[in-house]
Parts: structure tokens; sequence; C-alpha cells
């Protein structure tokens, strides 16, 4: 167990410095000059500005100065004053935002994390629901419905079902907003009075002992949740069906039941926890997504998460801030797979035993 | 006189009596390749995912019957009918920019001798039947060139890192690690951003990022073929007269690990698709107005507040992309069934 996680972990700075090398990769294909805009935060006065920024960071050095010292910044000889450096944080300036980087992904941040939380229980456990169903009724009708749903599930883009929800429970029906809150809520929101514990806006509400603007947080979060699920159900439904009828053939289940025991007890007590295994990794990764933000869901309802943040610098062609998104993310990625690998380590003892 | 008996048991175990005589594309895939090719058509789902691509196939090569182009300019601009903002319901006459003939189909169906807009009009007047038209061909292009390229790419990596092993395995597979860590589209988005402006709004930064990330499934798959595939006799056999390297990996190894990669590949076309539409969705690609299925759908961003008024712009582009992903995925359900060997029999 102990070298497996060792193991892991050796891998861990492998993948670190692989995905900066990555992103100062692709840093590449811009020019010198647009790249002084990771550290002029005004418009440049005169060109002189710009090559000396050039100088001044190095742009014109070879390579692998320049990852250096967009790792860890540079110090001014002379007032000893530290500026940019990845590594401490500064992922550069925001151009269509007007703020740095990082105050930008420290705002949106939350709102993913909230977003994520919520979307967990429908997500995973409505989808192994279905799936052990279909598997219990293998080749019955339930089952039939379920590949049916799964295979048509994953034909439609999320952006298609987003739009369609739109066109169903906002422009139609009008019961879902679209968005992170209403405004006569923002406003309450913004005030003094509102304490902003955990700056996770649906639980704040609740502190705060607001039940007005939890209804109203949740109702925006409604139709990002039912995308993000009806998504992942037809990928949960697969694997897990897949799993409950490979262990559903093992012989302890035959055992199982020949002594006698009543279906139910088989399935729930003996199958069901055993073909779990593989919905462990798989749930984990889920989550890891949504957290990483959710690009195209976040964008057509307007949800202000990384995801949708990320696309729309993307869009306007910001690259530093693309760029820093993408660090974050990858950071992200990174610590959340290791975690999600040595916890699948402790439920199947097969993986660190090979 | 003697009697033969047939044991008890499984009879499934005895040779069978009658000698089957294999077809002759039988002869030329051999048997494994042939049993994933008639998989392919067993069930009726797949089956109409066959027919649904066909479908698609047959629009994109008549798509100048279809919807015809003007004698100049490029054929995928979706023509204007003016420039007013309001999307237009469909059966409105096609006043400016209509096309210039009128084939008989469409006489016939209509029973009209002019063009109307039939799937309506989105902002800026773009004709929406037009659009999906000729974004079928659009489709197909982006989807063939980027399966083709990534399984390109994907299966020489993978080839490298299974024949030679050790240390190159090692570095190959980190790199493939780290490409990895990022989510598709997030990565893809990325770097279409970051090329459009040095190669200009067109397919190609979109198709490039969607290779650039989009090859590291395959260098797995074919890895692991290899892998199993390498310990053959006849790969030791070559290895013993001395056959060089990488014409033992190119001739001997990979013609026969690489067919099931190569249809997997093929059916990736859908995801491929609806990738390229998920990010001109969001803006990043095509100019406005190219005849593309998530630029089109892209319009329909523009009206959230009233889609009930202007259901067309989402309904008939949405309804096109989601048949053609459904075929691919009708026969790749159906492909996984035969790959899958613990399903073998069985199902």
């Amino acid at each position: 167990m102990i070298t497996y996680i060792i193991r892991r972990l050796l891998l861990v700075p492998v993948l670190l410095v692989g995905v900066t090398l990555l992103i100062f990769g692709m840093l590449q294909f811009i020019s010198p000059v647009e790249r002084t805009a990771l550290y002029v935060r005004d418009i440049p006065k005169n060109d002189n500005q710009i090559a000396g920024v050039i100088k001044k960071y190095g742009f014109d050095k070879p390579l692998y100065v320049q990852y250096w010292r967009w790792m860890v910044g540079t110090t001014d000889p002379f007032t000893h004053k530290r500026s940019g450096g990845i590594l401490y944080g500064d992922f550069g300036y925001s151009r269509t935002a007007s703020e740095p980087v990082a105050k930008l992904i420290k705002d949106r941040f939350p709102n993913t994390l909230d977003l994520t939380i919520w979307a967990i229980g429908p997500v995973i456990f409505v989808g192994i629901w279905m799936g052990v169903q279909a598997a219990v009724h293998h080749n019955g009708l339930i089952d039939q419905a379920g590949r049916m749903f799964s295979i048509v599930g994953t034909s439609f883009p999320t952006f298609v079902v987003g739009l369609l929800l739109l066109m169903i429970f906002y422009a139609t029906l009008q019961w879902l907003e679209p968005g992170r809150i209403s405004d006569e809520y923002a406003r309450v929101v913004a005030l003094p009075s509102f304490k902003h514990y955990t700056s996770l806006l649906s639980f704040d509400s609740l502190l705060n002992g607001r039940i007005d603007i939890f209804w109203d947080v949740l109702k925006h979060m409604m139709m990002p949740i039912l995308t993000l699920s009806y998504i992942s159900w037809a990928v949960f439904l697969r694997v897990t069906r897949g799993s409950m009828l490979e262990t559903l053939r093992t012989e302890y289940v035959t055992t199982a039941r020949a002594k006698g025991l009543p279906e139910r007890d088989v399935v729930n007590k003996h199958a069901k926890p055993n073909a779990m295994l593989p919905i462990v990794t798989l749930a984990g990764f889920q989550i890891i997504g949504l957290l990483g933000g959710v690009v195209i869901t976040e964008t057509v309802f307007n949800y202000p998460g990384i995801g949708s943040a990320a696309a729309r610098a993307a869009v306007n062609l910001d690259v530093v801030t693309t760029l820093g998104f993408a660090l974050f993310n990858g950071f992200i990625l990174i610590v959340a797979n290791l975690a999600v690998d040595i916890l699948y380590a402790f439920v199947d003892p097969r993986v660190r035993l090979s | 006189m003697t009697q033969t008996t047939i044991p008890s048991g499984d009879n499934s175990l005895l040779p069978s009596t009658q000698v089957r005589q294999p077809s002759r594309l039988e002869r030329i895939v051999g048997p494994d390749n042939y049993r994933i090719l008639q998989g392919l058509f067993k069930t009726s789902a797949s089956i109409i995912g066959f027919s649904l691509i066909v479908l698609f196939v047959l629009v994109a090569i008549f798509a100048p019957l279809l919807a015809p182009p003007k004698a100049t300019g490029d054929p995928f601009q979706i023509p204007r009918d003016g420039f007013s903002a309001d999307p237009k319901p469909p059966g409105t006459e096609w006043k400016r920019n209509a096309p210039p003939v009128v084939p008989g189909w469409y006489k016939l169906i209509t029973g009209n001798e002019k063009w109307v807009h039939l799937f309506g009009t989105a902002a800026g007047q773009y004709d929406i039947y037009y659009g999906i038209i000729w974004g079928t061909r659009t489709a197909f292009k982006t989807g063939l060139i980027v399966v083709f390229v990534t399984l390109l790419i994907g299966v020489v990596v993978g080839s490298v890192s299974a024949y030679y092993g050790g240390a190159v395995d090692n570095i190959i597979m980190r790199i493939v690690d780290i490409f990895l860590i990022l989510p598709y589209i997030m990565a893809a988005l990325i770097l279409a951003a970051i090329l459009t402006p040095r190669i200009g709004k067109s397919l190609i930064p979109t198709m490039t990022a969607l290779i650039a990330f989009g090859w590291m499934g395959y260098s797995r798959i074919v890895r692991g073929d290899i892998l199993s595939v390498k310990e053959r006799d006849y790969v030791m056999a070559a290895r013993v007269i001395g056959v060089k390297n990488y014409r033992i990996l190119f001739r001997h190894i990979l013609p026969n690990a690489i067919f099931p990669t190569m249809v997997l590949a093929s059916l990736a076309i859908g995801d491929v698709v609806l990738s390229f539409a998920a990010l001109s969705f969001l803006g990043i690609g095509t100019e406005i107005g190219y005849a593309d299925w998530g630029q089109i759908l892209s319009f329909a961003r523009n009206y959230i507040t009233s889609l009930n008024t202007y259901w067309y712009i989402l309904i008939f582009p949405g309804v096109t992309l989601v048949l053609f992903v459904l075929g691919w995925n009708l026969l790749g359900d159906a492909l996984r069934d035969v790959l899958d060997p613990r399903l073998r029999g069985k199902v």
C-alpha cells in the first residue's frame, strides 16, 4: 500500500512540471509583444515601454531562461520587488476582465464549487441506481429502455440539451432562470449585513437564515444540474450495468442464491458492493470534471463559474487569462486525480498489490 | 456395427461437422476482423445507425442539388436574405440571394415555384436550411480529417511506445498523462483560441486543437494491443531471421493489432463533429455565416428569452446534429458488444 502511494506521489511533480511545460509551450505561439500583457496593466505609453518590458522580463532570452522566469517571476535588482511568477500565484493580468487572473479565479471558483456540490447527488446516485435496475432486469424492458436512453443520451450535445431546457423552463414555462441569482437578491447579497461565511452562495444564504435567497439560488442552479446529470446518467448507467452484470455472473453470487438468500439480499449485499468498484473511479473523475469547470454548460446558462470565464476569455482571444485558467485547472485536476487513485487503492486491494 | 455416441456435456466444444466456406471478404480481413464487421450489422439498432449515416452521406454528396449555391463565391457561405436582426419563421418568402436554381424535387414537394426559407432564418437572415445542408459537408470534412490524423499520431506514438518498451515507453506514457490532464474541450478551446489569430478564422485552428488533444486515447489502445501481439510466435520468428525493427513493427505487428482501433476510430467521427460543434457554438472557429451546425446553433444563444418564438433556430440544427451523432453511436454500441471479450457468446 505504502509503495503504491509513494509511486503515485512521485508521479505528481512530473505531471505538475509537465502541465506547466505544456502551457508554456502553447504560450510560445504568442509573440513577445503580446506576452508583455502579462506584466503591463495599462495601455503602453510608447513602443519603447514594450521593448523595455521585453528586455526586462527576458522574452528575448533562450527558452529555458524564459520558462524559469515565467515560473518564479523576476526580481527587480533595485527595489527587490518580485513580479510575475506562476509559482507565487501570479497568473498575469486579464485584459478582458480588467483584473488579475488570480483574482478572477478566486471570484469564480466558489460558484463552480457550489454547483459541483449540488450536482453530485443527482449526477452520481441516480445514474448508479438506473444502472443497477438495468442489470437486475437484464434483457428485460427496463434494460432495453435504459440502453436506448444511454445511446440517445450520449448523442445529445450538452448545449442542445441546455438550450432545450432554456426553451421549456425559461422561455415557455418561466419556472427557472439562467444566471446565478435574481437582481433583487443580488443587491441583498452585496450588502455588508449579509455575511459570506463560505463564499458559496447557497450555504451562505442558509447560514444567514435567508431561505428565500437559498431557494432563488437553487432555482438558478437547477437547469445546469439537470443538464450535467442528464449527460452523466448515460455514462453511469452503462458502466454500472456492465459491472453489475459481470458481478451477477460470479460464483459467489450463485452460491448466495443457492443457499436460498432472497434475491433482494443477493443484489444489495453481495453483488452491489463488489460491482461498485469501477464506479468509484468513474464518480471520482466525474466530480473532478465538474470542479474543473464545465465550459459549455456554464456558458449556455450564463453561470459565472470558471468554465464560462475561461470560455469567454478564449472567445475574446485573451490568451493570458485562458492559460491562467488552464494552469489552475491543471493543478486542481492533478491533485484530485491523486486523491481518487489513492482512495481507489484503499477500496480495491487488487490495485495496490499489482 | 459400432455406434458413435455423442458425449454429454458442452456440445459447442465439439468440432463442427460442416466445413464452412469463408467468404472473400473474410479471407481478406481475417476471421477475427470479419467477426467485428459482421457484428456491426447484426442488430436492428446498428442497422438504423448505419442508415442514418448513409442518409447524411447522401445529403453531403447531393448538397449542390438540395441547396443550389451561387455560381460564384464560396458555397459554404450561407446566403443572407437581408440584414434584419429578427429571425424569420419557416415558410417566409426568400427575397434576396435565393438559390439561383429551383430544382424539380423542390417544386414537387412544396408545390411552390419560388424558394422560401424552409427552416426559417437566423439572426442576420442566414438561411437555416442552406446551413444545415452544407453543414453536412463541413461535418464530414472535419470529422474525417480529425479522426484520420489523430489515429495516425496515436498509432505511431502507441506502437513506438509499446515496441521499444522500457524507458521510451515510460517517457511517452508520461507525456500522454500530461496531455490527458486538462479536460478535452477546455484544452482544445484554449489551443484554438491561441491559433486563431495566427491562422485566421477558418476550420483549421479548431481542427488542429482537436487533433492536438485527441490522439492520446488511441495511442493507449494501440500500445495495449501491440503488447499482446508482440509476444506471438511469428514476431519471434521474424526477429530470429533478422528482420529490422521498424519492419517487424510496421509489417508484422501493426497490421495484426490495429484493426479494432481503426473501426473504433472511424466511429469516433460522431464525437469529433460534436466537439467541433461545441467549440464553434462557443464562438471559436469559423467566420459567422459559415455553414457549420455549431455556428447556426450559436445563433440561438442570443434568443434564450424568446426561444419559444424562435424555436426553429434551435430545433432544426439541433435535431440534425443529434441524428448525426446518434447514427455513429448506434454503430459504436454494436461494436462495443462485439469487441468486449467478457460479453462474447453470452448476450
